[in-house]
């Protein structure tokens, strides 16, 4: 193939990608491309505005009863092909590390054979995992900007991205990321030069890096370390100080501000979340997270699973601090101060651009995954399935079930919730979370107390 | 409001310039911030950076060319400055508007405030952090908008006021509409309420942050909602009524406190009060007396001439009393034209709330000041 026809290969499949869903001819040649032929209207256009197929743009009533509109109608029942379908495709394919098990053994006795030292093998199949792991984050972040940009849209009564990718614009963050791997790096010219390069590195690193002792299942898990739990919150919280290297490097007095005020509200926030979790490890005995995982097998009364949060009073509370001390740790909306756009322009990453942007908002994301994995270990029983008789599926499909559930809700608050401001911040941090994680962790003993 | 200050650990005051390119200084506006940590020390609001020198411009047009230039002072609510221009100008040529003028006025100024408080419901949202009620407020807004593209042909900038009465009658099957779009409102309200007003996280932001004294409001002149609520109760409308409002029933939104969430919370009761004057008013319109009513007062000439000497015309527009103090010397331009913007004067009393608060609370007390800044710099 020579390098035009590649050149050409690459603009067809580029030009599949961008076209509009439907509604033009698929084939589209040049002269077509100079004068495009619309055949029907897809959409209703009414004052040059986009409507959802099925809408009437006077009066917007018919908006309070949506089921009675087709479109809805339709629109769910994809939806629940997509869940059934994902469902039995994870049914079909079953546990991973079996299905693993026969390739491993294979290239281990093939490399055993041709005389390769035993160790390089492991070396090199710690590689592979390694490797394995880092798509995690990057995967999770291509899907959950899309997600939250749908998400948000259909709160805010929009349609969001529709058209790259064909299907509801689901390519649309392989096109972000392009555009900012174009975009030209800025760097101020009072910035201190080498802080400010490194601050996004130090940001993405321990985020990678927090996902190592984190199960996806049962016997899913790259690092089974014993103090997975403590490993996980001592390389998240590093993270921080990328912030506030990013914050002072800028030579930008809101950056400044931003990252003063991560600073304080990171450290701060470490200290519930943590302790949040101690109850648990009581109950557990363990800080492996999927050992914990593990202990909340079986179900009380053959019906109700033995879940951390279905242990009352206790688990509840813990779930709570948790998940709050978790949005607030990923510095999102309600607590998303130290990048609040209304006051401090963007904060810490005002002055951040490309890639460099790029790596803040892929940490961010990373986190918040990150923490849904955790929440679904921790409090909701990791791969076990909620009800006895749905054991069929996987125990991945189910974590990663609940983990997107959890991560919905960070996306949901995002588009909900105003912003606290920066001393009730704290003092709802030390006044209130603080003091009840600790009260929490007394109750827990009691709890224990009255089980044995 | 005051802030404890350490003496142990002595830090350096920071200066920072807030704005004008700023995300919520919701224009050009400039405030130079001196700041210890989080909490402002001096505030300096610092204004001009969008002036066109419109009260000069009057005086080189003739008064009906001059209409087009009260739509450019707040863009958000141009119906009120062109009633308050025309009111003023009527005033100095001794013109009266027919009834059925007055009604379509009223009218128009009153779906205008709905419009531009919308704008204020979604911005202050942003400025609190929550996105999602500004995109419902424009949806809203949107549907006003239309109908104001069916009634005038213009969506921003209408110059649907006349001197003299208004440019075109309602278009037929208008008025089903926009009842239509009242049905489809006033519930909105209770939505706007469960989402923004008492959400908890909001009033933590908003309750109990700027108050403004009811003394300290008169003293700097707030008028408008700002004034009402720190809880005087003066209204244009109520207090000195124009076009048909003594002929209408409603009741000026006053609360007490006249903090952030007061103020906020006036305009929100507000916008149901003119969605109900709009349905009197639509009520009138079809009334048997009013039904083939004049819209444009007979004998106005195309050039218009007023005697010399003055006239002063205010209404309550939907950011406050604003007013136009007309100068004539019988030719035919103005000889002055003055605008009592009620943004310009709004806008001052930051120098004096702004201190002692956090960055965070400069964004709620500007954004709930709701300044449009093509009327604080004209």
């Amino acid at each position: 193939m020579t390098a035009g026809q590649f050149f050409k290969r690459v603009m067809d499949l580029y030009r599949w990608l961008a076209v509009k869903p439907s509604g033009f001819t698929t084939i589209m040649t040049t002269e077509e491309t100079i004068q495009p032929k619309i055949s029907e209207p897809v959409f209703n256009y009414a004052h040059g505005r986009l409507l959802m197929p099925g809408t009437r743009y006077w009066p917007m009533r018919m908006w309070k009863s949506p089921w009675n509109l087709p479109t809805y109608r339709r629109g769910a029942a994809v939806l629940a092909g997509i869940i059934s379908g994902a469902a039995a495709a994870a049914w079909l394919l079953g546990e991973i590390p079996p299905r693993i098990a026969p390739f491993y053994s294979m290239a281990e006795s093939y490399a055993l054979s041709h005389g390769v030292n035993p160790f390089l093998t492991q070396l090199a199949w710690t590689f592979i995992k390694a490797a394995l792991l880092l798509a995690v984050p990057l995967v999770n972040a291509l899907f959950a900007v899309w997600w939250e940009r749908k998400i948000s849209a259909h709160i805010q009564s929009r349609m969001g991205p529709m058209y790259v990718g064909r299907w509801h614009g689901c390519l649309q963050t392989i096109a972000d990321g392009i555009k900012l791997f174009l975009k030209e790096d800025v760097v101020p010219e009072c910035a201190d030069k080498i802080v400010h390069l490194l601050a996004p590195v130090v940001v993405i690193i321990p985020a990678i890096l927090a996902f190592a002792p984190v199960p996806f299942g049962r016997e899913l898990v790259y690092a089974d370390i014993d103090i997975g739990t403590i490993y996980v919150f001592a390389v998240g919280g590093v993270s921080v100080m990328g912030v506030i290297m990013a914050g002072w490097s800028s030579g930008n007095k809101f950056s400044l501000l931003g990252g003063l005020r991560a600073a304080a509200q990171l450290v701060s926030y470490e200290l519930p979340r943590t302790f949040s979790v101690i109850p648990v490890i009581m109950l557990a005995g363990t800080l492996n997270i999927s050992a914990i995982a593990g202990f909340q097998a079986g179900y009380w009364g053959g019906i109700l699973p033995r879940w951390f949060i279905f242990y009352p009073v206790v688990g509840q509370v813990a779930f709570i601090v948790f998940l709050i001390a978790s949005v607030a740790e990923t510095n999102r909306v309600p607590f998303d101060i130290p990048e609040a756009e209304s006051e401090l322009v963007a904060g810490f990453n005002t002055e951040y651009s490309g890639m460099k942007f790029a790596l803040f908002f892929l940490s961010e994301f990373a986190y918040v995954l990150l923490s849904s994995l955790l929440m679904a270990a921790f409090f909701f029983g990791g791969g076990e399935p909620p009800l006895p008789f749905l054991g069929f599926l996987p125990s991945w499909a189910w974590f990663l079930a609940k983990a997107l559930v959890i991560m919905f809700c960070f996306l949901w608050f995002r588009w909900t919730f105003p912003r606290f401001r920066v001393d009730r911040l704290m003092d709802f941090n030390w006044k209130f979370l603080l003091p009840v994680s600790l009260l929490n962790i007394a109750a827990a003993g009691i709890l224990i107390w009255f089980l044995s | 409001m005051t802030q404890k200050t350490s003496t142990a650990l002595k830090t350096d005051q920071m200066f920072i310039n807030f704005g004008p390119q700023h995300p919520s200084t919701h224009g050009v506006l400039r405030i130079a911030l001196t700041v210890e940590g989080e909490v402002v020390v001096k505030a300096d609001p610092d204004v001009g950076y969008l002036h066109r020198g419109i009260e000069k411009l009057f005086e080189a047009r003739n008064y009906s060319q001059a209409l087009i230039l009260t739509d450019r002072l707040d863009y958000i609510s141009a119906m009120h400055n062109n009633l308050a221009y025309c009111l003023a100008v009527e005033r100095l040529a001794g013109i009266h508007a027919p009834l059925r003028a007055q009604y379509l006025r009223v009218m128009a100024a009153e779906l205008n405030r709905i419009a531009s408080h919308l704008v204020f419901f979604g911005t202050f949202g942003v400025d609190m952090g929550a996105f999602t009620p500004f995109l419902y407020a424009f949806r809203e807004r949107e549907m006003i908008l239309d109908l104001f593209e069916m009634l005038c042909g213009g969506r921003l900038l209408y110059s649907y006021i006349r001197v003299g009465g208004v440019s075109v009658d309602i278009p037929a099957g208008w008025a089903e509409m926009c009842r239509e779009f009242i049905i489809f409102f006033k519930p909105m309200l209770k939505d706007y309420d469960t989402l923004l007003s008492f959400n908890p996280v909001f009033r933590d932001r908003t309750v109990n942050v700027g108050r403004i004294s009811a003394s300290q409001a008169l003293t700097w002149g707030l008028s408008g909602p700002n004034l009402r609520a720190s809880g005087p109760d003066y209204d244009v409308r109520k207090a000195e009524p124009y076009c048909v409002y003594d002929k209408l029933r409603f009741k000026a939104a006053v609360a007490q406190n006249g903090s952030c969430w007061d103020r906020y919370y006036c305009r929100m009761l507000e916008m149901g009060q003119s969605a109900d004057i709009v349905l009197q008013c639509l009520d009138a319109l079809a009334g048997p007396e009013l039904i083939s009513g004049e819209i444009m007062a007979k004998g106005v000439p195309k050039m218009l001439k007023p005697p010399a000497g003055q006239a002063y015309a205010h209404i309550e527009a939907s950011r406050g009393d604003l007013g136009f103090y007309a100068v004539s010397d019988a030719s035919i331009s103005p000889y002055r034209m003055h605008v009592r913007g009620p943004s310009f004067i709004n806008v001052a009393i930051l120098q004096e709330i702004l201190t002692g608060c956090k960055i965070a609370d400069v964004v709620a007390i500007l954004g709930s000041l709701d300044i449009v800044l093509g009327e604080v710099d004209r």
